[in-house]
């Protein structure tokens, strides 16, 4: 039990390597920085690619170690893309508003330019007037805090009123979807301000990078969304390691006896949920920018179960599973919805891959759990086992 | 002798059921006492109240020598006053080793930052081995609990107790299933147990109880039916009547 994190548990070092070597092989294949073999495009989905095996992570901690099932983690997911995302649009429509009016003859002043970009902004949903929570999106450290804040805000309330209650099992599980349902709803509205079903749009317009193509700017966040994942990594893993580790994997398996060993279950359950809350929060930032666009369709209900899904083909309770899991899942969901993958002609029938992928995608969730339970990541435990023999 | 923990007039009912009825118990600081009575006599709710997972309808539950109530307290500050409880069936964390399963039982502080940032000092290492030692799992450390026989897992249980320091041990049926060389060990350490805690026992068994060679004593329908020497209770006509005689 002594020892740095990397030698105390073998997969952080493992994990590390790997991503490593493939941030260095993506840069030499780019458009930006080496060979252009990979298009812009599939860069930026391999850089979602890595927000989403972060918020994988995230859940892994959540259920997969503390036991809890949450379907509601990608609404903290989607509050971190519409945060970061309030300010790019700001910024950005800001500059547009302030080129085309210095032309003028008359200087606008910088209440008219602000004006102006709020009718810009807000007139798809037929508003002029800036919505309170547009407050903090002129600030980018504002703005970054509030990825934080946000989700983490939301975690920690709707914890505190879920687990001061007792509230879990299946119970728990339907709150969270009720949450994301509802938090989906409210934004859908034209006037709660953050334009409705139109989204915020244009975030891949990076302020202040307007001379950076995006062939270079789709690598920047390929990077910093590896950071983050590996960072996060690394800090999970240490969290996991130790006596904290212990007890939440104890509150997974038996609530009532770690209640009667005097620890406070509430007080680790609210803090394993809004930890990964903020977690999430930090990897939809990272995600919306390189999708370019963030609507409320995002964090509808289904997409919280995919994250379950993600973790459970992956593997439980082992970190690794839950990248690997959501990694091959969500690339597998890009290539046959993506319309790349080419139709089966089956002579009296074609099997039309965009429709067809939920059924495969389900076919895939049984054939695991009835030979893989512990997961893609159980298989990889096989493998390194043998290793070891 | 001074008194440990005193339960004056509690009551509660379930849907009409009165489950303890008008119970009033009391033991000393170094104590045993086993507690037996036919089923649904109130053994586990009595259990249930004061460690807090039932809230009675009426009565007192004091704790220590400044008499504290119980009844305000939640599941955890109980345990953290220095109650511990074995419950019925074994429950220890399967999925983790022995060793782990007394390291996070050990009296420290409980909170999520205390235990991110937790160290094993060369104390806390003393202390396990000790405690393995008493419960005969020294050489099982490394072993999953998972894997250990029903009378280790108990053991590991009430090791899991030891560790925390409590002043008051509330066992539940720690013989049950057991073979009869476990239940002799059990009963060797209960009995050591009691020379520096309070042991409350509840059990089923007359052997094992008489082996404990403690005082008694009989719930029936909530209340308690008698008091004394195991032979005492036993001569009891009433007792006879609604336990030993069925």
């Amino acid at each position: 039990m002594s020892g740095t994190i990397f030698t105390r548990n073998r997969s952080v070092s493992i994990f590390i390597t790997v991503l490593t070597l493939l941030a260095i092989a993506v840069t030499a294949l780019s458009e930006g920085y080496g060979t252009g073999a990979l298009s812009v495009s599939f860069t930026k989905v391999l850089g979602m690619t890595l927000c989403l095996c972060l918020a994988a992570l995230a859940m892994d901690l959540v259920w997969g170690y503390c036991g809890i099932l949450s379907l509601g983690h990608f609404a903290f997911f989607g509050l971190g893309g519409y945060m970061i995302g309030m300010w790019l649009m700001t910024a950005r429509t800001e500059q547009v508003v302030r080129a085309n009016l210095s032309e003028a003859v008359i200087p606008p002043t910088e209440g008219e330019i602000t004006a102006a970009t709020a009718s810009q902004i807000f007139s798809v949903v037929g508003a002029t007037d800036w919505p309170w929570m547009w407050a903090a999106s002129d600030s980018l450290i504002l703005s970054l805090v509030l990825v934080v804040a946000v989700p983490g805000l939301l975690a920690l309330v709707f914890g505190w009123l879920a687990f001061r209650s007792r509230v879990t099992g299946v119970y728990l599980s339907i709150l969270t979807q009720a949450m994301t349902l509802a938090l989906s709803l409210y934004l859908f509205q034209n006037d709660t301000g953050l334009r409705g079903n139109n989204g915020l749009s244009g975030l891949q317009n990076i302020p202040g990078l307007e001379t950076v193509g995006q062939d270079r700017i789709s690598i920047w966040f390929f990077w910093g969304s590896a950071l983050a994942l590996g960072l996060a990594y690394i800090g999970a893993a240490w969290m996991v390691s130790g006596k904290f580790g212990n007890i939440i994997r104890g509150i997974r398996d038996d609530e009532q006896r770690v209640r009667f060993l005097g620890y406070r279950v509430e007080i680790y359950k609210l803090f394993v949920f809004t930890f990964t809350g903020c977690l999430c929060g930090i990897a939809g930032a990272l995600y919306y920018p390189q999708a370019g666009i963030i609507n409320p369709d995002e964090i509808a209900p289904i997409a919280s179960i995919y994250l379950a899904v993600w973790v459970a083909i992956g593997g439980r309770g082992r970190l690794y599973g839950a990248v690997i899991g959501a990694a091959a899942v969500s690339l597998l969901s890009t290539y046959f919805t993506g319309g790349r993958a080419p139709n089966l002609d089956l002579g009296l029938f074609t099997i039309d891959w965009v429709d067809w992928w939920p059924v495969l995608l389900g076919l895939g969730f049984v054939l695991v759990t009835l030979f893989a339970p512990k997961g893609l990541g159980g298989l990889v435990d096989l493998i390194i086992r043998k290793d070891r023999a | 002798m001074s008194t440990l923990l005193e339960v004056q007039g509690i009551s509660v009912s379930f849907d009409g059921f009165r489950a303890i009825n008008n119970l009033s118990f009391a033991i000393g600081a170094r104590e045993m006492r086993a507690v037996i009575g036919p089923n649904g006599a109130g053994k586990t709710t009595f259990m249930d109240i004061v460690t807090g997972k039932t809230r009675p309808d009426a009565g007192t539950v004091r704790w220590g020598e400044l008499g504290v109530s119980l009844l305000s307290m939640s599941e955890a500050e109980i345990a953290q006053a220095g109650i511990g409880r074995k419950f019925q069936r074994p429950t220890v964390f399967e999925d983790q080793s022995v060793w782990d399963n007394l390291r996070l039982s050990l009296k420290k502080p409980r909170g999520p930052i205390a235990a991110l940032f937790d160290r094993v000092s060369d104390a806390d290492r003393a202390r396990i081995a000790e405690i393995a030692a008493e419960i005969g799992l020294s050489d099982a450390l490394d072993r999953m609990a998972g894997i250990l026989s029903h009378g280790q897992k108990q053991w590991l249980e009430i090791g899991m107790l030891l560790v925390q320091d409590p002043r008051l041990l509330l066992v539940d049926e720690p013989a049950a299933g057991m073979t009869s060389d476990e239940r002799a060990h059990t009963t060797a350490l209960l009995k050591r147990l009691a020379e520096h805690h309070a042991v409350v026992v509840v059990e089923h068994d007359m052997d094992f109880v008489r082996r404990l060679g403690c005082r008694v004593t009989v719930l029936h329908e909530g209340s308690v039916l008698a008091e004394g020497s195991l032979d005492h209770v036993m001569a009891d006509q009433r007792v006879i009547d609604v336990y030993l005689g069925r």
